[in-house]
């Protein structure tokens, strides 16, 4: 028997010599003087890109795109990732041909039109968010976090404090946020949650003191519940000289209905790619803009845009002496930044307070119907914040069903699983966060799949163990991918 | 209500079924005292026609000068193909592949992704992209620290010639951290690094030479002497490269004797618009001694459970999700879409079409450079060969003459004075194969104008 064939090939295997998409090659020029590259600094082989045609090219990337799940084609409840309606208008007017033609270095004198469009952006993520001030730098969240923590230290510095290097984390947080912390040369100090979501405020104010930089904590927190007892914790922290980090993941449960800057926090980072529906476009561009309360402003990383008079230019490190500096080669990600600003100037401040409305609405009906169906919640006794935890911990016990095997077997039912094993500390989670892009029929139609899926669990594990089955792959063997490392495609004869 | 599919009817329905009375009970677990009364600074909503008058009006205004400018962000012909396919909803909307089975066309994609930059650099793996070009340098460096067994130390070398704000972007990141960077001074003739000032740090303990090849100022370091010197100083060497160009260029692993360690680089010029400087893409590859040191998403080969070949996210157990604080980097979303622009524009260019567009640009720029330097009071900065970039000196400052040229629309260079004032008037030029024999012209013919 011959092993099972790839459903797409690799763009390698339709490659023959001398082939080509020739009308996207430059027109050869006629040789103008010698050829001053010398020998030594030359290529010997030319580099092994495939030799296709356009047609073959447009097939293969069609057929791939087809293997895929998005929110274009599937329900994608992904807790803590906000996979909301990506709006075609966002794409099309960030991708007007002066806009993405226009150079980094241009002179402000020509991108007059793009700098009051990030001028605005800042304008409206600082009243959404309550902050004092904004940069745009940052390219994804993780990077937010990084230029979060990297502004607490230099503030603290700036003080003469050196002695504050510690970092306290929950331990239901992003991992971005250890590890961020850690990229930031501090110190984690994990605590515990109780039994209710709520941050253990004994265990916080038993780690607080002359070491703490600061608190990095997600609100709603990720277990999907809003943390309530967040002005304690920001008096404990504030009081023992530390500084509140917000992390923005998610921010769009409580858009419009609470600020962070009103709650305390001294520094937050929003995830534009979440909050304000620009594409993840399989695993970014992001857009991690910071936001600082006054004493944090000057810190803020450049650029930053600036108004005067009628213009706008970009404010660099001559005009921000403290700032910890630059974070991208340019700008950060310009155009998912216009995105994000089409979507805005298009939600207005109505449309941007329904959101936090329309997508706890619906975290919280989904999270009804199925716990009437049968599901185990891991906050029965709390509001859903825009997402929700169902435990799987019963069914793994009792017949051996794990959250990632319901997971794959969504897949076959044609919805993209939740975010499973995430959060750590709630045993087989599965973290469900539908977005208020969706229409209470999809909503419905996921409530079936997982009624069907229990069922089977109690009448034919084996078969659920198995899924998914209508993919383009079954499951995969991951042992064999970390061991077998096979990470770049050689030609068959090819030496190593 | 934009963007919300809810009827009054749905909104009534699900209320009953949750068993409140209105939206508002669902905040019922928020202090009062920190709810929002309203968005006053948020102006009201626009419609999809509004605001595409008001974004074609603010585009137009920055309107599409000719512009030579380069500097880190290259203007090439990007293929209609590439974002036809790269703005598929498929692509476009989807997130991080960690539903392998529900992912395979942005994995296999990544595989693809990897293939292709692994050969161009010659170096045996990649990860799946970083942010850009400067995060590049930056997680470069902390991942030398961290996979060099011998040295210990946290300084590396860097050249003058490295792009400025690579070497702002790398101390900002790895600064926290306790690295060094050690500025090596470039030679006055040549424009490229001067071995006798980085002789001077032989025998101290490095973990790594950074080398930007083309140089910033577009020149070509002799990269084969500085590879091994650093390699006979137990030092890894950093690439820093440009894509289009290792169509032409001997590939970082065939740099002296044993190759670079670990090259980087900004993944822009390969089919991802200029866009005010992003979203783009940083690539690293490496050697695979040094596969579990390195930071960001890594796709492998695998099979399914019948045996049909697959795609996965493999050695996970670098990264943030997995390691939390010990993790590699906290780096998580990447720049997924602009590294599948890329892919498809590699797939169309080929070798033969990269090639292509390489030697044409170094040939428009050296036609550039002739007709300009004929132009009174303008000389290059530096001899010795080019890429597609070089430096010019002029008799008055740069400053006035560059905005002169923009009035009649013409980008005519980078001014260097803040980050090199030591070359005097000197600005960075740079021509790719997207300008024409008459665009050069014109350029020349108003640099003429303006410095009479």
């Amino acid at each position: 028997m011959t092993a099972p064939k790839a459903v797409e090939p690799l763009i390698f295997e339709y490659s023959r010599p001398g082939r080509g998409a020739a009308a996207q090659h430059p027109p050869a020029l006629a040789k103008t003087g010698g050829d001053d590259l010398p020998a030594a600094l030359r290529r010997r082989t030319p580099p092994r890109l495939p030799e296709v045609s356009e047609l073959d090219t447009v097939r293969h990337f069609t057929r791939l795109s087809q293997l895929n799940f998005a929110i274009d084609t599937h329900f994608y409840p992904l807790g803590s990732c906000t996979m909301k309606y990506n709006p075609k208008a966002c794409n099309q007017y960030a991708m007007l041909p002066e806009f993405i033609g226009r150079h980094p270095l241009a002179p402000a004198t020509h991108g007059q039109g793009f700098l009051e469009c990030m001028f605005e952006l800042q304008e409206m993520l600082k009243e959404v968010t309550g902050m004092r001030a904004v940069s745009l730098n940052p390219m994804a969240g993780a990077h937010g976090e990084f230029a979060g923590v990297a502004m607490i230290r230099a503030y603290h510095a700036a003080r003469g404090d050196h002695a504050r290097n510690e970092i306290i984390v929950p331990e239901a947080a992003h991992g971005t946020n250890p590890a961020t912390a850690t990229m930031c040369g501090c110190v984690v100090r994990e605590i515990p949650v109780d039994d209710q979501g709520d941050v253990d405020l004994e265990a916080l104010a038993k780690v607080v003191g002359p070491n703490t930089a600061g608190i990095m904590l997600t609100n709603p927190s990720t277990l999907g519940v809003f943390e309530r007892k967040i002005r304690e914790v920001a008096k404990l922290v504030h009081d023992a000289g530390g500084l509140l980090y917000y992390d923005g993941a998610n921010l769009n449960a409580i858009l419009g209905k609470v600020r962070p800057g009103d709650m305390g926090f001294d520094v937050i980072h929003m995830n534009l790619h979440k909050t304000f529906s620009t594409p993840h476009g399989g695993g970014g561009p992001g857009a991690g803009a910071v936001g600082v309360s006054a004493r944090l402003e000057p810190f803020l990383p450049v650029p930053v845009v600036g108004r005067e008079g009628d213009g706008y230019r970009w404010l660099s490190e001559r005009d921000r002496p403290q700032s910890i500096g630059r974070l991208s080669a340019f700008m950060g990600n310009a155009g998912v930044l216009l995105r994000a600003y089409v979507y805005m100037r298009m939600l207005g401040r109505d449309g941007m307070a329904r959101v936090g409305e329309y997508a706890t609405l619906n975290a919280n009906y989904l999270m009804a119907r199925l716990r009437a169906a049968g599901f185990d919640l891991a906050y029965p006794d709390r509001r859903a914040s825009h997402e929700f935890i169902v435990t799987m911990k019963k069914q793994a016990k009792e017949l051996n069903v794990t959250a990632m095997d319901v997971a794959k077997r969504l897949l076959d039912h044609g919805f993209h699983a939740p975010t499973t094993y995430f959060p750590l500390l709630v045993p087989e989670c599965l973290l469900i966060e539908p977005t208020e892009t969706e229409s209470r029929e999809t909503l419905d139609a996921f409530v079936e799949a997982m009624v069907s899926i229990l069922a089977e669990a109690h009448a034919d594990a084996a078969k659920l163990k198995g899924a998914p089955y209508t993919m383009p792959v079954r499951r995969l063997d991951d042992v064999r991918a970390a061991k077998q490392l096979d990470l770049a495609w050689k030609p068959v004869n090819s030496p190593a | 209500m934009p963007f919300l599919p809810h009827t009054e009817t749905d909104v009534r329905e699900m209320l009953a079924t949750i068993g409140v009375p209105d939206v508002e009970t669902l905040f019922d677990e928020i202090p009062e005292a920190l709810r929002v009364k309203g968005l006053d600074g948020i102006p009201p909503g626009l419609s999809e026609m509004e605001i595409g008058r008001l974004m074609t009006a603010r585009a137009r205004r920055d309107g599409q000068p000719l512009a030579f400018l380069g500097g880190g962000a290259y203007e090439h012909h990007i293929p209609a193909a590439v974002w036809a396919l790269t703005t598929r909803g498929e692509f476009y909307s989807a997130y991080t592949p960690y539903q392998a089975e529900a992912s395979q066309g942005t994995l296999q994609i990544i595989y693809e992704y990897q293939s292709m930059i692994t050969s161009l650099t010659g170096l045996e793996v990649s990860n799946a992209s970083l942010y850009d070009g400067g995060s590049a340098v930056a997680e470069a460096a902390l991942m030398a620290v961290r996979a060099h067994r011998k040295s210990k130390s946290l300084r590396l070398l860097v050249p003058a010639t490295l792009n400025p704000n690579y070497r702002r972007v790398a101390l900002s990141t790895a600064g926290n951290q306790g690295l060094q960077f050690d500025v090596v001074p470039y030679e006055r003739g040549s424009g490229c690094i001067d071995q006798k000032a980085l002789a001077t740090h032989a025998g101290k303990d490095y973990a790594a030479l950074v080398i930007q090849q083309p140089n910033f100022f577009g020149q070509l370091e002799d990269v084969d002497a500085l590879t091994d010197w650093a390699h006979a100083q137990g030092m890894f060497v950093i690439a820093a490269v440009n894509p289009t160009s290792l169509a032409i260029l001997k590939p970082p692993a065939e740099w002296g004797a044993k190759g670079a360690d670990i090259c980087i680089g900004e993944g822009q010029p390969l089919g991802v618009p200029l866009s005010s400087g992003g979203p783009y893409f940083g690539f690293m590859t490496t050697r695979m001694e040094h596969v579990r040191s390195m930071p960001g998403r890594i796709v492998g080969r695998t099979v399914d459970l019948e045996g049909r070949p697959g795609f996965t996210l493999t050695l996970q157990a670098r990264e943030q999700h997995i390691r939390r604080g010990k993790a590699t980097s906290n780096i998580c979303t990447n720049q997924g879409l602009l590294m599948t622009a890329a892919t498809i524009y590699m797939t169309l260019l080929g070798p033969a079409g990269l090639a292509q567009v390489a030697e044409v640009s170094r040939s428009r720029t050296r036609e550039l450079a002739e007709l300009l330097i004929a132009v009174p009071g303008v000389r290059a900065a530096f001899s010795g060969p080019r890429f597609h970039e070089l430096v010019l000196q002029l008799d008055v400052p740069v400053a006035g003459v560059l905005a002169k040229l923009a009035r009649e629309g013409i980008l005519a260079g980078v001014d260097l004075q803040e980050d090199y004032p030591e070359l005097g008037n000197a600005m960075l030029v740079c021509a790719t194969e997207t300008k024409t024999r008459d665009d050069l012209q014109r350029y020349a013919d108003a640099l003429r104008g303006a410095l009479r």
